[in-house]
C-alpha cells in the first residue's frame, strides 16, 4: 500500500521535475536570444519532432509521462510518433499520419477557442 | 544601409545602448518558468491518472484526453483574462505547456473577433499558432516519408 | 535652417485632455479635464474607445477656450492607428477642415508646429491641433493580443491610454499669456535600433539632434529654458539623450524631463514609462500648460519624439528611423 502511494507521488514528481526543466530551458533560450514566444513553440516543437524521429522522446516520455507530453515537444513527439506510425501502413499513412495523431489537440484548440471567444472578449492589461 | 542621415550610423552606439539596458533577472526568470512550467505538467499528469482510473482509458485515448482538458482550462483561463497574468510572471512556463498553445490559438480568436466571425475571429485564430501546425506537419510528413523509405 | 520664427506669437488658448485608468493614478490626474474608470469609454471596441476620447479632447479644448465648434477654422491631428483612423473618425464629427498628419508618437508636436505656422502666415485664426493613443488599440497593431500570455522584456515601455489637445489662436483674438514662438522641424535619424521594444535609445538620437539644431538656430542656451520636455523616450531614452547632447557640448541634466518617465506613479511596473502619441499630448495639455498658466514655467520647449517604423518594416529587419519636432512655449 505505502509502496503504491510512494510510486504515485514519484509519478507527480517526475511530471514536474521533467516538465519544469523544459520549460527552464525555453526560458534560458529567450533570455539569452531574444526569440519571441512563436519561434519558441515552434523550435520546441520541432525538437520534440526530431528527438522522436531519432527514437530518443520515448524514453524521456515512458519515465516522466506528463511531463514530457504537457510541454509542446510533446506535440512534435505525438505528430512524429503519429508520422511513423502512419509510415507502417504506406505511403498515405506516412503522410497523414502526423496531423492525424495531433487532430485531437489541434480540434480541442480551435472547438475551445471558438467558444471562449464567442463568451469572452480582450480585457485591458492593468499592468 | 540606404539613406543620407545613415552616415550617422553608429555601431558604437549599439554597443553603448547595450551597456544601460536594464539586466534580465536569469535565475528569478528560470525559477518561474521551472516552478509553472512544472505544475501545469504535474496538473496534466493528475488528468492522466484521473482519466486512467476513473474512464479506464488508455493509450492514445488516454493522451488525447489529457491534452483536450489542459487546452480546455489554458482557453478558459485566456477568456476570463487570467493567463495573460499568469504569463507576465512565468514566461516559458506558460508559453510552452499545451495551456500555451491553447492561449495563443484563443487570443487573437478573442482579440479580432470584433472584425466578424470570419474574416476576423476565425481567420485570425491561427495568426500565433500557425507556425507550430505548419512546421510541425512539415516535419512530421518528413519523418513519416523517411521511415517510410528506410 | 531647420528652425521657423513665429513673428506674429500664435497664442495656446486652452487645452483638453482626457486620461485612462492607470494614467489617471499619476500626476495627470489631477490636471487633466476627465479621468476614466473604464478604458472602453463605454464603446465596444478599443479603437472606437480611442476615437471618442480625441473627441471628447477636441470638444473639451474648444470649450475650455470659451469658443463654439464655428469659431475654429481648421483641425490639425493624427494618431497611431493605420491610415490614422481615429483622427479622421474624430473630424467626421466636426464641420471645419481637417488636416491629417502623422509623425509617430511626435504627432503633437508636429500639430502644434503646423498650426502655429498657419496662424503666424495668416492663413487661419483659430486652429485646433490634438492626438491620442489607446493602450489596447496600439498593442494589437504593433504588438501581439491582449490576452496572449508573452513576458515584456524590461526595456519595453507602455502606451497611454489618453487624448490631449489645444487651441490655437491669432494674438488678436485671446489674451492667453503662453505664445508660440519657433518651432524646429526635425531630420529623420536612425542610429541602427533594431529593437522595437527599446524605443527609447532609438528615440534618443532624434531628440538630441532637433534640441542641439534648436538652440543652434535660435542662438539659445539650454538654460534658457525652463523645461526641455520630450514625448517618449522613457527613463532609458532620457539617460541617453542627456548624454548624447552633452556630447554635443550642450548641457541639459537640470532642465530636461521626460513625459513617459513622469506619467506613471510607479515605474517599475511599467519598465521604461510610457510612450505613444498620447503620452506627450496628455502630459503637455494637462501638466505642462496647467504649469505655465500658473507662472510656474516661463519657457518650455516642447521637443515630442516619433518612433516612425510599422510592423512592416521590423519584420523585414529594418532598423527603425525616428524624428522629434520642437516647438517653443513662452509666457508673454
Amino acid at each position: 500500500m505505502f509502496a503504491e502511494y510512494f510510486s504515485l507521488i514519484l509519478e507527480f514528481v517526475k511530471a514536474f521535475a521533467v516538465g519544469g526543466l523544459i520549460c527552464a530551458i525555453a526560458q534560458v533560450v529567450i533570455n539569452f536570444t531574444d526569440l519571441t514566444a512563436g519561434k519558441i513553440l515552434v523550435t520546441f516543437m520541432l525538437i520534440g519532432v526530431v528527438l522522436q524521429g531519432l527514437g530518443l522522446y520515448q524514453p524521456l516520455v515512458d519515465f516522466a509521462g506528463a511531463g514530457a507530453t504537457v510541454p509542446i515537444s510533446g506535440f512534435g513527439y505525438l505528430l512524429a510518433n503519429g508520422a511513423i506510425r502512419g509510415a507502417e501502413r504506406g505511403f498515405f499513412g506516412a503522410v497523414t499520419g502526423a496531423l492525424s495523431s495531433a487532430s485531437a489537440g489541434v480540434s480541442a484548440a480551435v472547438i475551445f477557442s471558438f467558444l471562449m471567444a464567442m463568451l469572452f472578449r480582450s480585457k485591458s492589461k492593468k499592468s | 544601409m540606404t539613406g543620407r542621415n545613415r552616415e550617422n550610423y553608429n555601431k558604437n552606439y549599439i554597443d553603448y545602448v547595450n551597456s544601460f539596458s536594464p539586466p534580465t533577472k536569469h535565475f528569478k526568470n528560470c525559477l518561474h518558468a521551472f516552478g509553472v512550467g512544472g505544475l501545469i505538467c504535474m496538473l496534466g499528469q493528475f488528468f492522466r491518472f484521473f482519466l486512467e482510473n476513473v474512464f479506464s482509458l488508455s493509450g492514445d485515448e488516454l493522451a488525447a484526453g489529457t491534452s483536450i482538458l489542459l487546452i480546455f482550462l489554458g482557453t478558459l483561463l485566456t477568456g476570463l483574462g487570467v493567463y495573460d497574468r499568469i504569463g507576465r510572471h512565468a514566461g516559458a512556463g506558460s508559453i510552452v505547456p499545451i495551456t500555451g498553445f491553447a492561449n495563443s490559438v484563443c487570443s487573437p480568436a478573442m482579440e479580432f473577433k470584433t472584425e466578424g466571425l470570419v474574416y476576423g475571429l476565425a481567420a485570425k485564430m491561427f495568426v500565433v499558432a500557425g507556425p507550430i501546425i505548419v512546421y510541425g506537419v512539415l516535419a512530421g510528413t518528413l519523418v513519416g516519408l523517411i521511415y517510410l523509405f528506410l | 535652417m531647420n528652425t521657423i520664427f513665429f513673428h506674429h506669437q500664435p497664442r495656446l488658448v486652452a487645452t483638453g485632455s482626457i486620461a485612462g485608468p492607470k494614467e489617471s493614478e499619476g500626476i495627470v490626474g489631477n490636471f487633466a479635464d476627465k479621468t476614466l474608470k473604464d478604458d472602453t469609454f463605454g464603446e465596444s471596441t478599443y479603437e472606437k474607445a480611442e476615437c471618442k476620447m480625441l473627441t471628447f479632447a477636441v470638444r473639451k479644448a474648444i470649450e475650455n477656450a470659451g469658443l463654439t465648434e464655428r469659431d475654429i477654422d481648421l483641425f490639425v491631428s493624427g494618431d497611431l492607428l493605420n491610415q490614422i483612423i481615429s483622427a479622421s473618425f474624430t473630424a467626421r464629427d466636426f464641420d471645419f477642415p481637417f488636416l491629417g498628419v502623422y509623425s509617430a508618437c511626435s504627432t503633437m508636436s508636429e500639430s502644434f508646429a503646423l498650426a502655429g505656422a498657419m496662424i503666424d502666415a495668416g492663413y487661419f485664426k483659430r486652429i485646433v491641433a490634438a492626438t491620442g493613443s489607446h493602450f489596447s488599440s496600439a498593442e494589437r497593431q504593433y504588438r501581439y493580443p491582449l490576452e496572449l500570455g508573452c513576458t515584456r522584456p524590461p526595456q519595453a515601455q507602455w502606451t497611454v491610454t489618453g487624448a490631449g489637445g489645444a487651441v490655437i489662436a491669432a494674438k488678436e483674438t485671446t489674451s492667453s499669456p503662453i505664445a508660440l514662438t519657433s518651432a524646429t522641424f526635425g531630420r529623420v535619424v536612425d542610429y541602427g535600433i533594431t529593437d522595437v521594444n527599446n524605443m527609447g535609445a532609438a528615440m534618443a538620437p532624434a531628440a538630441s539632434d532637433t534640441v542641439v539644431k534648436h538652440l543652434q538656430d535660435t542662438g539659445k542656451k539650454a538654460s534658457d529654458y525652463d523645461l526641455i520636455v520630450t514625448g517618449d523616450l522613457g527613463a532609458l531614452g532620457s539617460r541617453l539623450m542627456k548624454d548624447l547632447t552633452w556630447e554635443k557640448g550642450v548641457d541639459i541634466q537640470n532642465n530636461h524631463v521626460d513625459c513617459g518617465e513622469i506619467v506613471y506613479n510607479v515605474i517599475e511596473d511599467e519598465f521604461q514609462g510610457g510612450s505613444g502619441a498620447g503620452c506627450s499630448a496628455l502630459v503637455f495639455n494637462s501638466y505642462i500648460v496647467e504649469k505655465m498658466r500658473r507662472g510656474e514655467l516661463n519657457r518650455v520647449l516642447f521637443v515630442a519624439t516619433g518612433a516612425l517604423l510599422s510592423t512592416v518594416s521590423s519584420g523585414q529587419g529594418e532598423s527603425i528611423p525616428c524624428i522629434a519636432h520642437a516647438v517653443s512655449f513662452e509666457r508673454v
